[in-house]
């Protein structure tokens, strides 16, 4: 199948404006016609529900949890960024477009990305008028921050819960929706397959969580804005409930799976403790702007401080290795989040580590205390402060910048990060892959549409910090309620689509099967502990850095795996029944599938680009593109022998290619 | 260090319920709800069933976990979620109790999971701005003083987790509701609905059965996100002022 992605033509800055100017469109009598679906109720979903039900349209909407307002982009802690330029430091709708298309490692489409940066600007508005409190300087107008990656100051931020601003702002705005009855709502049900009629996509098998109840629901378009894959590795940032099903079961309908090898290891996290822990707590990386990240030069440091004899406090200016300063001057701590990953797992592996597991780096503001204490001093006149008085000083600026964390670091250790520098160490954070989607967002199924992390489009190989929430709001506030229209001007007059048609037959009779199959095994070995070894395969073979020879072993491991899910999982209760085992199990039934594809695309891209690290093609220990061969969109049709790649070429107009250097 | 766990079981919102002893070991790095996890590990080995209970992010900021631990929503530590509760702050041989929220207006589901569905009608009876996509304006063309934007956003950091309701004895949502109305109301995008809002979150609130406030002041204690109790007494004026139609709550 040729892959068409839909771009418009005409110059870079006005294809949306002209697009969206000469696009069909349907009427508003037309619309109270029209059903639609939408899965997911995080950033996106409910985002893209809210204003879906304003413009008129009927609209159901899922979500697995008690309430919209749980979805995981609550989580989000460091910002959103848009191209206000209200700092007056050069930023513009292209450098927004440059820099994400630059820090993507040219894998992204131009086009997207060009729309992402332009309404941005729109989002911020949005936000702001739904009462969504952003931090604000004195003069009452809104403040900003950096992030990783570039050189403006564009991030929008609400202390360190931009997500739960955000995401509170747009549940609102659906419960808006729901009390005027142009969204109906269904909380706790989970979307177990997709209903496909003439190929196009027409409705969802749901499951009832509470009863068990597999419901029929129809619609004359289905959008999913169900999230990432990134618990596919188990330990992550993702929530525990974050899952691939709706997207995977979408996949065994047909979609493309884009991409699926770009996973995102953020720099800055909680480093891991022991072998019950069910999930890794991110560190915002604002902290990166303050922080300096080191380890010590000597390895009996390292012992030392591994022993309990030394603490990071001990070791003198001289003897530590503030590596990303070194290697990277002219970005410092600052280097977006793959570079940083990465420079933190050759500390380690060299033997640097500064935990007992060996896994640790240390972020560091004592720096940044005696910086800011001896300026505060001297805003009050003392300019020859004590050392006590600059760090009284100085503690309590940084406590102003980043209290919550600190306080939440404090928490999960148990150790006073105002005292002992924070350790940290990368993990799973976020996945750039998702299914394949055209300029219109709707997948190669017709119908059938992905938003937000759940689609592959904007961010390339990797996605800076700041940007998951803008492309989630971008995608449902602004782009897909436009969009759908190309898809669905042309249903206007196709009837209300008939749950009873033989196609929902068909799909409810054949996941009642996958059900009862899978509570039929009743083996030996718990959901949890296949998720864990799961989780272990992904991390070893397709984690920080890969190589062919590791992929192909893993690859098959995780085939092995699955074959011992299926004869040897046991899953407690029955269907019938509020039954999280069983949940569980379905997800991770589908992450081990997820977690084969995700082999098989990293061993067909040679080369290393963003998240994704070939140990084979690095130069200089930097990762080494191949554009020659490699500029392309992985698109893979699934099958359970050997998954079908089809190719969408990537075409650069408007910039030039060029070796990402932070150097 | 090895637990007795004292765990509320219910099998359904018909069941009565009753308490099951579990011994678990734990260690000190556990979180609360890792520590569950392992006991339910322990279950499962046993082929018994595991204990439902709820939880997402366990990073302290969706919500969902909700334990009543040793009399106390969320445990003994003051501003913090069960899932950020550490095991370093139980001692070996403890003998910990845990229970759902006990609140009428929050049926129990099953084990540790309740119902709290009540708080969506709430916010859909009124906790919002009404502005549809695409009418806003320049974000900075409402400048708002610094420190109301603060006092906006300490009330807009609730979470939903209903431990409020759960420490009241009248099991009141005033907390919760209060939270909204103040979060909009102090600020000028949502001042112009702020009247009809307090009526009709006050009047929903009612609806669903929670209890009224009495002052006890132990929703301000047990809140995870430390949420004053001074937003009642500014939500009971607002209150009055749009019966009476002399005040705007500001």
């Amino acid at each position: 199948m040729k892959l068409d992605g839909k771009t418009p033509k005409g110059p870079l800055d006005d294809k949306w404006t002209n697009y969206r100017s000469k696009m069909d469109l349907v009427a508003p009598n037309n619309k109270r016609r029209l059903d639609v679906i939408v899965v997911g109720t995080g950033l996106a979903g409910a985002s893209a529900a809210s204003t879906l039900g304003e413009l008129g349209y009927n609209v159901k909407c899922f979500t697995f949890h008690d309430s919209p307002r749980r979805a995981h982009s609550i989580a989000a802690q460091g910002g959103i960024n848009a191209a206000k330029n209200y700092q007056n430091d050069g930023d513009s709708v292209y450098r927004l477009f440059y820099d994400t298309i630059k820090g993507g490692d040219y894998r992204s489409r131009e086009s997207n990305v060009h729309r992402l940066a332009e309404v941005s600007r729109n989002i911020i508005d949005q936000a702001a008028a739904q009462g969504v409190p952003f931090a604000r300087e004195y003069g009452g107008l809104l403040a900003n921050r950096s992030f990783g990656g570039v050189q403006v100051s564009r991030t929008f931020y609400a202390r360190g819960q931009t997500g739960q601003q955000l995401l509170l702002g747009a549940y609102q705005s659906l419960s808006r929706q729901i009390s005027l009855g142009s969204v109906k709502m269904y909380n706790r049900h989970e979307m177990l397959d997709v209903v496909k009629i003439d190929g196009k996509a027409r409705g969802i098998i749901a499951r009832n969580l509470l009863t068990g109840e597999l419901e029929r629901h129809a619609a004359h378009c289905v959008v999913l804005a169900t999230g990432g894959y990134g618990n596919v590795f188990y330990l992550s940032t993702n929530a525990m409930g974050s899952n691939v099903t709706a997207a995977w079961r979408a996949v065994k309908r047909g979609a493309y799976m884009a991409n699926p090898c770009y996973t995102q290891i953020h720099p800055t996290c909680i480093p891991v403790s022991g072998d019950y822990q069910s999930k890794l707590t991110l560190m915002s990386e604002s902290l990166r702007n303050d922080g300096r990240v080191w380890v010590p030069k000597n390895k009996e440091d390292v012992m030392a401080i591994r022993e309990g004899r030394k603490t990071g406090n001990d070791i003198p200016e001289g003897d530590r290795d503030y590596y990303l300063e070194r290697r990277y001057p002219a970005f410092g701590n600052l280097v977006p989040r793959d570079v940083a990953s990465r420079a933190a797992k050759v500390a380690c592996d060299e033997g640097h580590g500064v935990n007992s597991t060996g896994l640790a780096v240390y972020l560091d503001f004592s720096d940044a205390i005696q910086r800011y204490g001896k300026s505060e001093a001297n805003t009050m006149g003392n300019h020859s402060p004590d050392a006590a008085t600059i760090k009284r000083l100085g503690t309590a600026v940084i406590e102003a910048k980043y209290g919550n964390l600190f306080e939440m670091y404090e928490k999960i250790t148990g150790e006073n990060p105002y005292i002992f520098p924070m350790k940290i160490y990368p993990a799973v954070h976020y996945t750039m892959g998702g299914l394949w989607v055209d300029y219109n967002l709707e997948t190669n199924v017709p119908g059938l549409f992905a938003l937000g992390e759940a689609n592959f489009s904007d961010h390339g190989a990797n996605r800076l910090g700041a940007s998951a929430l803008m492309q989630g709001l971008a995608d449902g506030y602004f782009v897909l309620p436009y969009t759908i229209g190309t898809f669905l001007c042309n249903e206007i007059r196709t009837p209300k689509i008939d749950p009873n048609a033989p196609e929902f037959e068909e799909a409810e009779t054949s996941t009642r099967a996958r059900l009862e199959k899978i509570l039929s095994i009743k083996g030996n070995q718990t959901v949890e502990s296949f998720h864990r070894r799961l989780g272990k395969i992904m991390w070893e073979y397709c984690g920080m850095s890969r190589n062919a020879e590791g992929l192909k072993k893993g690859r098959q491991m995780i085939r092995d795996l699955k074959a011992e899910f299926h004869k040897d999982v046991f899953v407690p209760g029955t269907q019938t029944e509020f039954n999280p085992e069983l949940e569980k199990a379905l997800r991770v039934a589908d992450f081990i599938e997820l977690g084969e594809n995700m082999m098989v695309d990293a061993l067909d891209r040679n080369e290393s680009c963003g998240g994704h690290f070939r140990e084979e093609y690095t130069e200089e220990g930097e990762a080494q593109r191949n554009d020659e061969d490699y500029t392309y969109v992985s698109a893979w049709e699934w099958d359970d022998d050997q998954p079908i790649l089809h190719k969408e070429e990537l075409i650069f107009e408007n910039v030039e290619l060029k070796t990402r250097s932070y150097k | 260090m090895d637990l007795i766990l004292k765990v509320w079981r219910q099998k359904n919102n018909k069941d009565n319920g009753r308490f099951e002893n579990y011994k678990v070991k734990a260690n000190e790095h556990m979180s609360f709800l890792e520590m569950m996890d392992v006991l339910n590990e322990d279950l499962l080995a046993k082929k018994e069933e595991p204990i439902a209970f709820e939880h997402d992010c366990r990073e302290g900021i969706c919500g969902s976990c909700n334990m009543v631990i040793d009399g106390r929503p969320h445990g003994p530590n003051n501003g913090t979620t069960t899932c950020q509760l550490h095991m370093r702050f139980f001692k070996d041989g403890d003998t910990i109790t845990v229970e759902p929220w006990r609140v009428k207006a929050f049926p129990v589901i099953k084990d540790l999971v309740v119902d709290r569905s009540a708080f969506d009608r709430i916010i859909q009876s009124g906790g919002y701005i009404s502005v549809n996509t695409g009418q806003a304006q320049d974000a900075n063309a409402i400048p708002i003083e610094k420190d109301l934007a603060g006092q906006a956003f300490d009330a807009a950091t609730c979470i939903g987790c209903g431990a409020c309701a759960a420490a009241c004895p009248n099991a009141s949502a005033m907390l919760f509701t209060s939270a909204k109305i103040n979060h909009l109301g102090l600020l000028p995008q949502g001042e112009v609905e702020h009247s009809k809002r307090v009526q009709a979150m006050v009047t929903q609130m009612d609806e669903e059965g929670f209890g009224m406030c009495s002052n006890t002041g132990a929703c301000e204690v047990d809140c995870p996100k430390e949420i004053s109790i001074s937003n009642i007494a500014l939500m009971n004026r607002s209150y009055v002022g749009s019966v009476f139609g002399s005040d705007k709550g500001s």
